[in-house]
């Protein structure tokens, strides 16, 4: 048994549920416990997704269990199949189901559902998120590639033909996966080479069949495609470009990998953004040697660690992932920066390493942002667990030329600025710019995310650093305790408004003391 | 603005004799663990263990929706492979989780061992580990099981099966006492402590207490109020401890507030007009607070999918006092015996649906078309989508809603999506 606080990946049947919801016309069915519906909510609230995932789940309960659980899930896969219409099925199941070991897949057998149905094993005991997530994609590739369908000659009746690519590993709650195909594509584009897929976000079954119609892949996310990518290869004999391109330098690369395997000349004139030139300008000499602490999925991290200290001129100071299926190219990059890696899933030990490291910047995913800001470090986030924030409304890659213009601009404004330093050095008694108020521009420590439960206890942290420089001003504005002690039972982030509204309305109706009736009289007054 | 046709749908669903539908098939609700996230908030030095897999620790991060807590006092002992091949013996790996815990966090009194699907699947049983464990721990920390399973316990659930763990281990008192039953937030629960002190009720308890060593005693003489219409088996366990249940509505809106109140005030020999004096002024805040929200809300037509067991007593709440047509009121159970106040005071012909079939229901909630529809995350946006507005049910269980200085709160998170539909014009 693993103690466990907070995860930085879900079980394997939640990577199964981002390539199905990234997929169209394709539906899972997960012999899963009432209660399993809760990844549902990741991908409608985090992603804002407007529809709900593809999923089906059997919601057994223990009532279910004396009698016939298998049953269900035949009832359920039927159901989903006359309701959804699916090209092709998934089946599987979730941690529980796995126990009671009712076979999916020999029950959709038969079934003879009308579509392809392809049955996952996923061991939840011993498996993660991004593992079930390429099992799921490999399985599906392998299942419904047709293998007939090949890539077109090179010269056509037309003359000769663009170069096709399939774009491999973009799923549903993928880190700016949205954003770094799209800046791809363009890439791609100007280089003359044609999409043929992109999955398994955005394809549908039947778009999977052609998959072998393209003249090579590019393996954008190793974490997701590269088995995948390594099947192809082997029955298509398509290459796989596998640098990837995210910063400057690696994009360069990409560049050339991928004109070399489509046989192109790699072209004198690309538009390679601003970041080089940004790094190079004499304003962001105060970026030299700043110390950076990089966690995250092995393949961001590794990227990080590069754009870091050869394109930002940073001191790469920690450098870890949680995905062990990536830890040697950790390993390696980390010997490179002359650091210990730090291979762990365990978020205490990452809050260590970081702490011990005294980074001056960190960059990482959401829970390393929740690190930095208790120990009121700027951060960055770089990879996936995601966040709502992650989705920005705007265009926002991190891979290609665009993704390196990003990229400079995420990570440099969470730093104290050259000038800003001077500054705060000048108006260290004021109170803003007090070390203890921390910089402007990390956005006040008033910004928490609602916090949910009751306010029964303040939050450990973060809190803390909130209600700090609030305390009781010297004028008290004739509150008697009472009603100061009920003020300060109110959530921190209304009680600011509590307050002024109390005392607005006390002035008004000419109240000289405030009570807590006063109190609930002012909210009454103002409530809306 | 609200539309004219009635809500009949479109096949029409079997109903029982009762007029209640009754469906099964795939429920989009939370399992019991989601609890958790405000009980652990309310039992100050109270740790939530879960033993379970990697989705429940998954879904309890994903419940609380933001990790605002350093160290957050519940966890999840993840089963991994070598414990269910029998190559570790799970008590042991167990006991090694809790003394490691228990070892950094000496601030702990009280140690919930929580069950899960996979650990109810596997039958371990946790509570001869509870038993085993306060042999070694007694008397610094107190180690109690329940099961949170999705298997065993539906959302709320989680909390019943929680309070009445604790209940058999509660002291024998005599004493003549009130026990507010189920966990609200420290502000409303003073509120109300408050005013039924006001009343002449000289000792009044609550259940939970906010830490492990001030629990309440319990005994015939005490009589108990249910803040909360999801505790089935807390009520259970009480009764069994000679405990009386004092049946009411329960304190929503300025009404249920007033009935809750009055139910306490009689068993308690509470002179009518002392009771009128007490409640007059807040009574008449909480009518001001909902009246501002009435002409948004009058004739607006509501549809409740299951999720809290809050569904009934809020659809009463929302008809009676702010005038909401209810098209139909789903819950994952229905307590007939706990809500039997609050059914005869839902409108007549209220349609009231228990358990689910979620594509079925929302082929119901299409075809209805409600003005706002009450349901999990998970469906929310995709019914905006649709363009049906919706109110995020887990909020009315996050939020301070009980009472008569949250009822104009209550209201006001119901029109909070039809105002804001209103203002939008994106």
């Amino acid at each position: 048994m693993q103690l466990t606080v907070w995860t930085y990946e879900g079980p394997p049947h939640v990577g199964a549920m981002r390539v199905a919801t990234g997929m169209r016309d394709l539906h899972y069915v997960l012999h899963a416990p009432q209660g399993d519906t809760y990844a549902d909510l990741l991908f409608t609230m985090i992603e804002r997704r407007d529809h709900r995932p593809p999923v089906t789940y059997t919601t057994f309960q223990a009532r279910d269990l004396g009698k016939d659980t298998a049953e269900l899930f035949k009832t359920a896969a039927r159901d989903a199949y006359d309701r959804f219409q699916p090209q092709a099925m998934i089946v599987g199941s979730s941690c529980t189901a796995e126990l009671i070991q009712d076979d999916p897949h020999g029950l959709s057998l038969t079934m003879g559902l009308p579509c392809p149905v392809i049955p996952l094993e996923l061991p939840s005991y011993s498996r993660k998120e991004n593992w079930g997530a390429s099992e799921t994609f490999y399985q599906i590739v392998r299942t419904l590639a047709d293998k007939e369908r090949k890539p077109l000659p090179a010269v056509g009746e037309n003359g000769p033909r663009r170069p096709r690519a399939n774009l491999l590993g973009p799923t549903a709650l993928g880190f700016r996966h949205r954003d770094d195909v799209a800046e791809i594509t363009r890439l791609l584009g100007d280089l003359g080479i044609d999409v043929n897929l992109v999955a398994p976000m955005g394809s549908s079954p039947a778009d999977i069949a052609g998959i072998g119609e393209a003249d090579f892949n590019i393996c954008l996310y190793p974490e997701i495609a590269a088995q995948a990518c390594s099947w192809l290869e082997r029955t298509y004999r398509q290459k796989t470009v596998k640098t990837v391109p995210i910063g400057l330098l690696a994009t360069r690369e990409f560049v050339s990998e991928v004109c070399a395997v489509a046989g192109l000349p790699v072209p004198t004139d690309l538009d390679q953004g601003r970041m080089g030139w940004w790094s190079r300008s004499i304003d962001s000499t105060y970026l030299t040697g700043k110390r950076v602490f990089i966690f995250g999925d092995g393949t961001h991290a590794v990227a990080a660690a590069r754009v870091a200290s050869e394109e930002l001129g940073f001191k790469v100071v920690g450098l870890g992932c949680y995905n062990r299926e990536f830890a040697r190219e950790v390993r390696a990059a980390a010997e490179k920066y002359g650091v210990e890696p730090l291979i762990s899933d365990d978020y205490l030990a990452v809050e260590e390493a970081i702490e011990a490291a005294a980074p001056e910047l960190v960059l990482g995913t959401q829970m390393e942002r929740h690190i930095a800001k208790r120990l009121r470090l700027p951060c960055a986030v770089i990879s996936a667990p995601v966040h709502v924030q992650d989705f920005p409304a705007r265009h926002s890659p991190q891979m290609g030329f665009e993704g390196a213009n990003v990229l400079f601009d995420t990570w440099v404004h969470p730093l104290v600025m050259g000038l800003e330093e001077h500054l705060l050095t000048m108006f260290r008694e004021d109170f803003e710019f007090s070390d203890a108020a921390g910089p402007s521009h990390l956005g006040h420590a008033s910004a928490p995310a609602a916090h949910p439960a009751p306010a029964a206890e303040q939050a450990e942290g973060e809190v803390a650093t909130i209600t700090a420089p609030a305390p009781a001003p010297a004028e008290e504005g004739g509150w008697t305790p009472e009603a100061l002690a009920e003020l300060g039972k109110i959530p921190f982030f209304v009680r600011g408004k509590a307050r002024r509204n109390t005392e607005r309305y006390a002035a008004e109706h000419g109240v000289t003391t405030i009570t807590r009736d006063t109190l609930y009289e002012a909210k009454s007054h103002y409530a809306r | 603005m609200s539309s004219a046709s009635p809500a009949s749908g479109c096949d029409a669903p079997p109903v029982g004799v009762d007029g209640i539908l009754r469906e099964r098939g795939q429920r989009e609700v939370f399992c019991g663990l989601t609890g958790i996230i405000w009980l652990h908030r309310k039992i100050q030095d109270a740790f939530f263990l879960v033993v379970g897999s990697r989705t429940c620790a998954h879904l309890l991060q994903s419940a609380a929706g933001v990790m605002v807590f350093a160290e957050p006092r519940f966890g999840t002992a993840i089963i991994e492979e070598k414990d269910l091949a029998g190559l570790a013996d799970a008590n042991e790996e167990l006991d090694r989780v809790v003394n490691r815990l228990l070892a950094r966090r000496p601030d702990i009194k009280l140690l919930f061992l929580v069950g899960s699907c996979p650990s109810e699947v596997i039958k371990l049983d946790l509570s001869r580990a509870a038993q085993r464990l306060n042999g070694r721990f007694s008397p610094n920390v107190r180690v109690l099981n329940y099961s949170g399973s999705g298997i065993e316990t539906t959302f709320t659930q989680g909390e019943d099966a929680c309070l009445s763990a604790l209940v058999p281990d509660l002291a024998f008192s005599d004493e003549k006492q009130l026990m507010i039953v189920g966990s609200l937030p420290d502000i409303v629960e003073d509120q109300l402590t408050r005013l039924l002190g006001d009343l002449g009720i000289s000792k009044v308890v609550s259940l939970p207490a906010r830490k492990a060593g001030q629990m309440p005693g319990v005994g015939p003489n005490t009589k108990y109020l249910l803040a909360q219409p999801f505790l089935a088996e807390t009520g259970t366990a009480l009764d069994k401890r000679g405990a009386e249940h004092l049946p009411a509505l329960f304190p929503f809106g300025a009404e249920g507030t007033t009935a809750w109140l009055h139910a306490a005030a009689q068993a308690f020999g509470v002179p009518e007009a002392r009771f009128e004096q007490v409640i007059a002024g807040p009574r008449e805040r909480a009518r001001k607070g909902l009246a501002l929200y009435r002409e948004k809300l009058a004739g607006k037509r509501i549809f409740f999918m299951p999720d809290s067991q809050l569904e009934v007593p809020l659809a009463r709440f929302l008809a009676g006092e702010l005038g909401m047509e209810l098209v139909e009121v789903g819950t994952p159970y229905l307590h007939k015996g706990h809500l039997i106040d609050e059914l005869a005071a839902l409108p007549p012909g209220t349609m009231i649906s228990e358990g689910q079939d979620v594509d079925k229901q929302l082929d119901r909630v299409r075809a209805a078309r409600p003005d706002l529809t009450v349901c999990g995350l998970g469906l929310a946006n995709p019914l905006e989508k649709e363009g049906l507005s919706t109110k995020w049910a887990i909020e009315l269980v996050f939020s301070p809603i009980h009472g008569y200085e949250q009822a104009g709160d209550l209201a006001e998170l119901f029109s909070r999506p039809l105002h804001r539909r209103d203002l939008l014009r994106v």
